[in-house]
């Protein structure tokens, strides 16, 4: 390894990086892009439902119920009416999606242990119906068990407050946060390098490249190691907009934080790099990219739980950097925990990156037959 | 006293036995023979598709040969093609600098993949961008360039680190005629400075700039020699035909034997006649008065379209034998 030789490599990605501006501005919006879609949509959607409240009870006991709902937040009141007819009026029209009643004869419902009230929902948004469900669990004070008042497509569950260890107050973005940096880092790393050396063997440059002393480790090291610093960067913004938009705990160290990152990025240029020995054109890398894409999206764990899923998505599931890197992170900001704690995922990436390094460098030949 | 072959390693740069090249079942190159001295401009003739590519990329070992050997520099290609990468200079026939990075970094990135020393580095590269011309341009992008200037830029980056030798792929093929001359005068003083080069082109008037040619023709080397040994070779066999009506004087002799070849060059005609063909001259000028027409028939010297034009007739010739 020449290191003037490699660094001649690396000043070069660089200085084509900065020209290409589009592909800059990507490298900044993609991730910005990303967090306000996931982090901002998602979970306004499970917030500040707009609800209206009809409580024909009127006792302190109906009041303090529907104090409790409107404080988990999930809804907002916009319309306060009398009768549950004006509610489902008023749900009809889309100016609510979630009514709450409360029946006059609430204080002896509630003696009996009847259901004291009952929640309309606007089931035309799956969202909004899962967000409602938790309504329906606010316990009723100094009651007898089975207070819920659901329609019938909510799910049929006790009045059992819902105890969420890491994100009480069901904010979606402390999960989606950590995960959106592992998103991110695969979207754009593995495209970064994966048109690499295709690109310059489209353009003609690799024809040069190929007949001077430069290795093939010279190359290839020096074409990854730029863009784990892009890759960095992005980590970074995406954890300060998390943190400042989203309040996104890192209740681990900011350096666990970092070196998983870095092992994520390392191997999603790694397999990049790899899909660029492979594809003939850069259309192709493209489709392949898309191909690694869009399970690392589905099975990793970032979207369905990855226990609940079939036993060889689960096989399949461990190929992929990305499944790794979720445990990693979640230990790390959300649990609090360290590396060393998880330290099969960490040797895991490592692995993958030592060989898909090893399996890009071996497959590429400093020959044009 | 030297040895027999030292001397012989010291003087030749390039020397093939038996080189071939199959794509896809198709023999591209065949059984190519070569021996270019140094300190020479060697050129490699042929018509697009005749296997000069191939062949220069199987010398500097981006391509491996199916059959045959090469030695370059004293090393064996392919087996020793990393040490001879840092002796070589390499232009293809594609642009293939960044585009999208200026003529300084782009020197600058060769100067150091290409293992000039650091100190010199900066000097090398203020004296090529002097010498080749880029004083005002050093830090336009390459992709904004003119056909031209691309090419000097290309040049400038191939002998950044002073190689023993240079391989040229057509390198003006994309230029005017003023830059290919000043051109030529670069690659005359890098041969006169002491470098080796081997350029292919399928212009005759480079061929004709060359010390020594080579003609490929359907991936056969069919004459090579300097450019004068090649025409002399000729003598006797080509004619100049002056007459009102060409086309019609060509139409005449199409098909005549001993002819091989008729071509329009302004108002006259050029022949090539063919080897052995005896009293050409008389049975011509008897065909054209035959045919109702007037032309002036007479000898003339021998070029080097001729001698490419004879050379690829004998190639067709001898395949159609085989076939």
């Amino acid at each position: 390894m020449n290191w003037r030789r490699l660094w001649a490599i690396m000043l070069k990605e660089l200085r084509q990086m900065r020209r290409d501006r589009v592909t800059l501005a990507m490298i900044v919006g993609v991730p910005v892009m990303q967090l306000i879609l996931f982090g901002y949509a998602i979970n306004f959607n499970l917030r500040g439902l707009d609800a209206g409240i009809a409580d024909q009870a009127h006792t302190s006991g109906s009041r303090a119920l529907v104090m409790d709902m409107l404080a988990t937040g999930v809804v907002k009141p916009v319309l306060v009416a009398d009768t549950p007819q004006q509610l489902m009026d008023a749900m009809r029209r889309g100016r609510i999606s979630v009514g709450i009643v409360v029946p006059p004869d609430f204080e002896r419902r509630r003696s009996e242990g009847r259901q004291v009230a009952q929640v309309l929902v606007d089931g035309s948004d799956t969202v909004v119906q899962a967000a409602a469900a938790q309504l329906a669990q606010v316990p009723v004070q100094r009651a007898l068990p089975d207070a819920r008042a659901p329609m019938r497509s909510t799910p049929r569950a006790g009045p059992i407050d819902v105890v969420s260890f890491y994100n009480p107050q069901r904010i979606t973005a402390v999960n989606i946060v950590p995960g959106l940096i592992g998103l991110i880092l695969t979207m754009t790393m593995v495209m970064c390098t994966s048109i690499a050396i295709v690109r310059e063997r489209e353009r003609g440059n690799m024809e040069l490249l190929i007949a001077t002393p430069l290795t093939r480790s010279e190359l290839m090291i020096g074409k990854v190691l730029p863009y784990a610093v892009i890759g960095l960067v992005q980590t970074t913004m995406v954890l300060l907009l998390g943190v400042w938009l989203f309040h996104v705990p890192v209740r681990g160290s900011v350096l666990d934080v970092y070196v998983a990152a870095a092992l994520l990025i390392l191997a999603n240029l790694a397999l990049g790099l790899m899909i660029s020995t492979k594809a003939q054109s850069q259309f192709q890398s493209m489709q392949m990219t898309i191909f690694i894409l869009l399970p690392s999206i589905l099975l990793s764990g970032f979207v369905f739980p990855f226990a609940g899923m079939p036993l060889v998505a689960q096989w399949l599931a461990e190929v992929l950097p990305l499944t790794h890197f979720l445990r990693l992170i979640r230990g790390v900001m959300l649990r609090g925990a360290g590396l060393a704690e998880m330290w099969i995922e960490v040797l895991v990436l490592i692995a993958f990156i030592v060989g898909m390094m090893a399996v890009a460098i071996m497959r590429f030949r400093k020959r044009l037959d | 006293m030297n040895t027999a072959d030292s001397t012989d390693s010291g003087d030749i740069a390039i020397r093939s036995q038996g080189l071939c090249k199959h794509f896809g079942g198709v023999l591209r190159v065949d059984h190519v023979d070569l021996l270019v001295p140094v300190r020479q401009v060697y050129g490699f003739l042929g018509p697009n598709g005749a296997g000069k590519s191939t062949t220069i990329r199987m010398l500097c070992g981006l391509l491996t040969p199916s059959e045959g050997e090469i030695e370059v520099l004293g090393l064996k290609i392919p087996e020793q093609a990393e040490a001879l990468r840092s002796r070589i200079g390499y232009m293809t026939q594609r642009f293939s600098l960044f585009e999208d990075l200026s003529v300084r970094e782009n020197l600058e990135f060769l100067a150091a993949v290409q293992g000039v020393p650091k100190a010199r580095t900066k000097a090398r590269i203020d004296e090529l961008i002097e010498d080749y011309r880029f004083g005002d341009r050093q830090k336009q992008l390459a992709g904004t360039m003119s056909g031209g200037q691309k090419q000097r830029l290309a040049l400038a980056a191939a002998v950044i680190h002073e190689p023993q030798l240079l391989f040229l792929d057509e390198p003006t093929s994309a230029v005017d005629p003023e830059s290919r001359r000043d051109f030529w005068e670069k690659l005359f003083e890098l041969a006169d400075a002491g470098t080796t080069l081997l350029v292919s082109t399928h212009m005759m008037d480079e061929a004709e700039r060359c010390h020594r040619l080579a003609i490929l023709d359907n991936g056969r080397l069919v004459a090579d020699g300097t450019p004068a040994e090649l025409t002399d070779a000729l003598q006797g066999r080509t004619l100049v035909i002056d007459t009102a009506t060409p086309r019609r004087v060509q139409h005449a002799l199409a098909g005549m034997p001993g002819v091989d070849g008729v071509a329009q060059v302004g108002n006259s005609l050029r022949v090539l006649l063919a080897e052995g063909a005896r009293d050409m001259q008389a049975r011509i000028e008897a065909a054209i008065v035959q045919a109702n027409l007037q032309a002036r028939v007479a000898e003339a010297r021998p070029n080097l379209e001729d001698v490419f034009v004879a050379a690829t007739r004998a190639g067709e010739a001898d395949r159609k034998r085989a076939a």
